[in-house]
Order: C-alpha cells, then structure tokens, then sequence
C-alpha cells in the first residue's frame, strides 16, 4: 500500500518537477514568478485533443505540434511582450502582472473556443502493467516517470554543460556583466521562455493522458504547485526543482491516502511555510552573501 | 503630461479634496442601484490594494495571497453574525482583530525570509485558507458558502444602499489616514530604508523587524475589513471568492496603479473593477479584452500609472526653480 502509493506520488511528482525545471529557469535568469506557465500546462494538452481526438491525426505529431507550438508562445510572450516591459526598467513585478494578463487571455481563450466543460483526452499509449510484488506501475506511469527523467537529464545537459546554458547561468548570475561578455541577453532569455514553456507543453500533455482528461481548472494549481515546488527544491537550482517537485508530489499522493485527499493540498502548504521558515533557502538552493 | 504633472503637484491637496468630494457626489448623481454597486464594488477592491500597497510599495513583498486576509475577515464577520447575532460594528472588530493576529503570525517569518519567499508563505497561506474554508465543514459549511448573513443595519435601522457606499467610503478614508500616518512616521522611514538597502540601513542602526510585522499585521487586518464588509454587503460567501485568482486581481490592481503610491491603488483597483463591467457586453471574450488590456498598459506602462511619479521631488524641483529665477 505504502508503496503503491509512493509510485503514485512519484509519478506525480516528477511532473511537477518537469515543470518546477522549466520555470525555475526563468526564475533565475529573470526573477521572474512566470505564471503563464500554468496557462502553457494547459494549453498544451488542448491542442492535443484538437489534432489528436477532433481532426483524427497520429498522436505523435499531434504532441509534437502541440508542444512546439507551446514554446512557440512562450517565445512570443517573451519577445513581443515581456522584452518591452524590461526594456523601460520597470521593477520586475511587472512583467509578473504580464504573465498574469498572458494567462487570462490563453484560458478564456480556451473557454470561448472549447468550452468550459471537462474534456476527454484518451491514453495513446495502452501498454500493460508492471507488477513488482504487490506493487502495480502501469505503462503509462512508466511512460511518464522514464519520460520526465530523460527530459530534465536534456534540460540539466543544456543549462550546464552547452555554450547556451553557461550563457543562461551568467545571466542569471548577473546580467550587466554577462551582457559586457558579449552574450546576447534577450536572446537567451527568450530561448529560456521557449524551454520552459516546452517542459510545461510535456508534463501538462502527460498529466492530462494519466488522469484521461483536461480542464481549464487545473490552471490554479498547477501554477501554485510548480511555484512552490521551485521554491521548496531552492530557486534557479534545477535539481532543487527536481527535488521540490517529486517532494509535493509524494508529500499530497501520501496525504490523501493516508490522511484525507480533502487536506492534501493544504498539507503540503503547511509543510513549506514551516520548511520555509527553518531552511529559508530552499533543500538546494545557496545562501546569497550579501556584499556591499 | 509633464505640465498636468506639475500642476498635480502644486494643488495636490486641492485634487486630493476634489477627487474626494466626486466620490461623495457619485452616489448622489448616479443613482442606479447598479452603478452604485458598481462604485461599493471599486471600493472594495480600493481597500484591499491599498492595504497591500502598504505591503509591496513599501516593503517589497509581493504578496501573492492577499485573498487569504480578505477571506478571513469575511468569514469572521459572517459567522459572528450569523451564530452569534453580532451587530456589524462589532463583526468588523473581531475581523480586523483576527486577521491582523493572522497577520502578525505571517509576518513574523519576515524577520529571516526575503521578499520572494515571503510571497510563497503568503501565497501557500491562501491556499491553506482555502482549504479550511472548505473542509471546515461544521465552521463555515464548506463549499455550500454562508447564506444569509445580516446586511448592514444600526439601531434596527437597515442601510440602503447609499448609505453602504459611504460606510465603504469612510473605511476607505480612515485606511488612507492611518497607512498615511505609518508611512510617515519614523517606521514607515526605517522600513523605507529597509527595503532600498537592508545592509546600509542596518549599519545605520535601523532594526525595522517589529515596525515590519507591525505593518504586516496592519495591512491583513485592513484586509479583513475589506472582508467583513463584503461579507455583509453580499449576504452570501464561499470559498470560491477568496481563491488565488482573487489574490492576482488585488496584485495585479496594486501593480498596475504603481507602487508605494496610495493614489495608484484608487486608480488601479478602480480600473480594473470598471473595465470588466464596461466590457460585459462582449459576453464570452470579456476576459480575453480584460487580459490583453492588461497586458497593454504593463507594456505602455510598466511602473503603473502612478509608479514612477514623485509629487512631493516635483514640488521640490519646481521651488528650487522658482527659487533660481528669484536670483
């Protein structure tokens, strides 16, 4: 039981933490709080029953069009919108405001054209079971758990290991001095929005197969999810954000098991207030000294 | 603009007394139930962004969860009237009350937390609310919300509806008098300091820890009033008012009539109550105009309206003129 529901809790969890990665990375490089994250998260799953369900095309190119499409969004959000409110130095609660405004279009958007009602979105992938003792993994937790590690293990490569990842690290560090280096600051930061806004297309699109539906609902709580997931793991640190997401998601799954699933997102919450309190800097994240 | 600006400046007391007199006059002239709903709605929503201006403009904390203070304050003023007969003066004590206590104890992590994680408690904090407003069941009836609160009366007299936007009014008033004597006090100074440079102001021997609970606590119980008096303005809560989305409203009104500015707050909240009304013809892509409004005046103006503008630095440079033309 206990472990049947750990493997729950971690498949949940790792898609929190795909998409705690995704905005933990524009957390750092922005200071950011991207709540058109969520939006995206939802977003996502939607073209999938548009191309996959409605028009009746294969259910790979259907995600991948979906997800591309996605990033695409960001990208534009990003380019169009956000790169002018930095422009005007402006404090960086403002472009949170932005997002905020980004994600009220794309989910009324999502209500006009299809509805508020919940839809449906099939399981591509009807592959058996695993059972290891009494433990049962079905192909599809299995899809996402593999899945999620495979794409943050990409996303970790990227962001430490390529030219464009240190870019994002300098400017994360400090941008004035990455700039000076003669690294093309928006440029990054929109590349930055477009990974992020794949990680969420990804996870939102798996999520919404493993429970067999989507709605525009899921928006809150999946953007108070991830926000805290990044926070919990320790902000910019992607294996902090790894870490904070499969916590939440094991914490809520082992709640409302064993709890009340009635309690089970306040559980968590009071879980990082206290965490928070005790470890202000997040499981993974540096203490910044202070220099005058 | 500029010219309009410095004209602000110079009669600032004069705009202030007039923009207050049109508030009073408002519900004179129009005296649609529907348009005075509309202004006890603005109001409202005027209380809630200024107590949290307090909060960001000042301390720089975003607070994410400002839904969170608001429903307290409306569901202690609900159940209290409803279980236990309290007249509505009375519901708006214990409201301030409690979430001002609410308040301190969300405030207090303050002391080792920076801004950005105090958004977090502040936001997880709503969440927390939401839930116990949900599941509290034999407290608040969960999901099925209170019914039937007491709407505003003294001495068995009932308000009408004028006479709720000028109770509104009044609190609005007193929240701008009271924020106005902390930010210009010496604490509003120290956390002033605090929030420029916490190094500099701390070798300067400024500690400013108790002042900023103590405005924390403040602000959360302005917000409970705000609160309370929905909650017997309506006659009917549940949960669903006081969700995160809500908490993104109040910031985005704060934000977007800039910070540390009370006169930003009136203008942000009261545009953005009144822009979703004005839209209501356009039924279902409503939202979708309100969101890309939205989204166009943090590009045309990302300090917000008001953000950005010192009157009292304009008033300084216009003397310093005057004063160089003398010579």
């Amino acid at each position: 039981m206990l472990f049947q529901q750990l493997v729950n809790g971690l498949t949940i969890g790792t898609t929190y933490a795909l998409v705690a990665v995704g905005f933990s990375m524009v957390y750092s490089v922005l200071e950011l709080a991207n709540f058109a994250n969520g939006a995206f998260y939802v977003f996502a799953p939607y073209i999938v029953v548009l191309l996959y369900v409605s028009m009746g095309w294969g259910f790979i190119p259907a995600f991948l069009i979906a997800v591309i499409a996605t990033g695409v969004l960001g990208a534009f959000m990003d380019r169009f919108i956000l790169t002018n409110i930095r422009g005007r130095k402006a404090p960086i609660s403002s472009s949170m405001v932005a997002t905020l405004g980004v994600s009220t279009v794309i989910m009324n958007g999502l209500i006009a054209i299809f509805g508020s009602d919940t839809k449906a979105v099939p399981n591509a992938f009807p592959v058996g079971k695993v059972y290891i003792g009494s433990v049962i993994i079905t192909g599809n937790q299995l899809i996402i758990i593999v899945l999620s590690v495979v794409i943050m293990a990409v996303l970790s490569i990227i962001v430490y290991r390529t030219k464009r990842g240190s870019a994002m690290r300098a400017i994360a560090q400090n941008t004035v001095a990455a700039q000076m280096m003669g690294v093309h600051v928006n440029r990054v930061i929109t590349v930055t929005f477009f990974i992020g806004s794949v990680s969420a297309a990804i996870a939102g699109t798996m999520v919404a197969m493993y429970y067999g539906s989507v709605d525009t609902t899921l928006y809150t709580t999946v953007s108070v999810k991830t926000f805290a997931s990044a926070i919990l793991g320790g902000i910019g640190s992607i294996p902090g954000a790894m870490l904070g997401g499969v916590i939440i998601g094991m914490l809520e799954t082992i709640v409302a098991g064993y709890v009340s699933s009635a309690y089970k997102d306040m559980i968590s919450f009071v879980i990082i207030i206290i965490f928070l309190i005790f470890r202000p800097t997040g499981l993974l994240g540096h203490k910044k000294i202070n220099k005058v | 603009m500029k010219r309009l600006l410095h004209v602000w400046a110079k009669h600032e007391k004069y705009v202030n007394v007039v923009l207050f007199a049109a508030a009073v006059v408002y519900p004179l002239i129009f005296t649609r139930q529907y348009l005075i709903n509309v202004g006890i709605l603005c109001l409202v929503y005027v209380l809630l962004s200024l107590s949290l201006n307090v909060l960001t403009g000042y301390m720089g904390i975003t607070g994410l969860g400002w839904a969170g203070f608001f429903g307290i304050g409306a569901y202690t003023a609900a159940i209290l009237s409803t279980k236990a007969g309290w007249n509505f003066i009375l519901t708006f004590l214990a409201a301030m009350a409690v979430t001002g206590m609410f308040g301190l104890l969300i405030g207090m992590p303050t002391r080792k937390l920076s801004g950005r994680y105090v958004a977090i408690v502040t936001m997880a904090f709503c969440e927390i609310c939401r839930a116990l407003e949900t599941n509290m069941d034999w407290l608040t009836r969960g999901s099925r919300g209170i019914p039937n609160i007491p709407r505003l009366e003294l001495f068995g007299m009932k308000f009408n509806k004028q006479a709720q936007y000028y109770l509104i009014l009044f609190l609005v008033l007193l929240a701008v008098i009271v924020m106005g004597r902390i930010v210009n006090s010496r604490i509003g100074r120290g956390v002033l300091a605090v929030k420029d440079d916490d190094i500099a102001a701390s070798a300067m021997g400024v500690n400013p820890f108790s002042y900023k609970v103590m405005i924390f606590g403040v602000a959360a119980s302005l917000a409970g009033l705000a609160g309370a008096f929905y909650a017997h303005y309506i006659g009917f809560i549940d949960p669903s008012n006081f969700t995160f989305d809500q908490s993104t409203i109040i910031i985005s009104m704060t934000i977007m009539g800039g910070l540390g500015n009370p006169m930003g707050s009136v203008l942000g909240a009261v545009t953005l109550t009144v822009l979703p009304e004005i839209l209501r013809p356009l039924m279902d892509v409503r939202q979708i105009v309100y969101g890309v409004m939205l989204i166009i005046m943090m590009i045309v103006r990302p300090q917000g309206i008001l953000g950005g503008f010192n009157l009292k630095h304009i008033r300084q440079q216009d003397s310093v003129h005057k004063e160089v033309r003398n010579e």
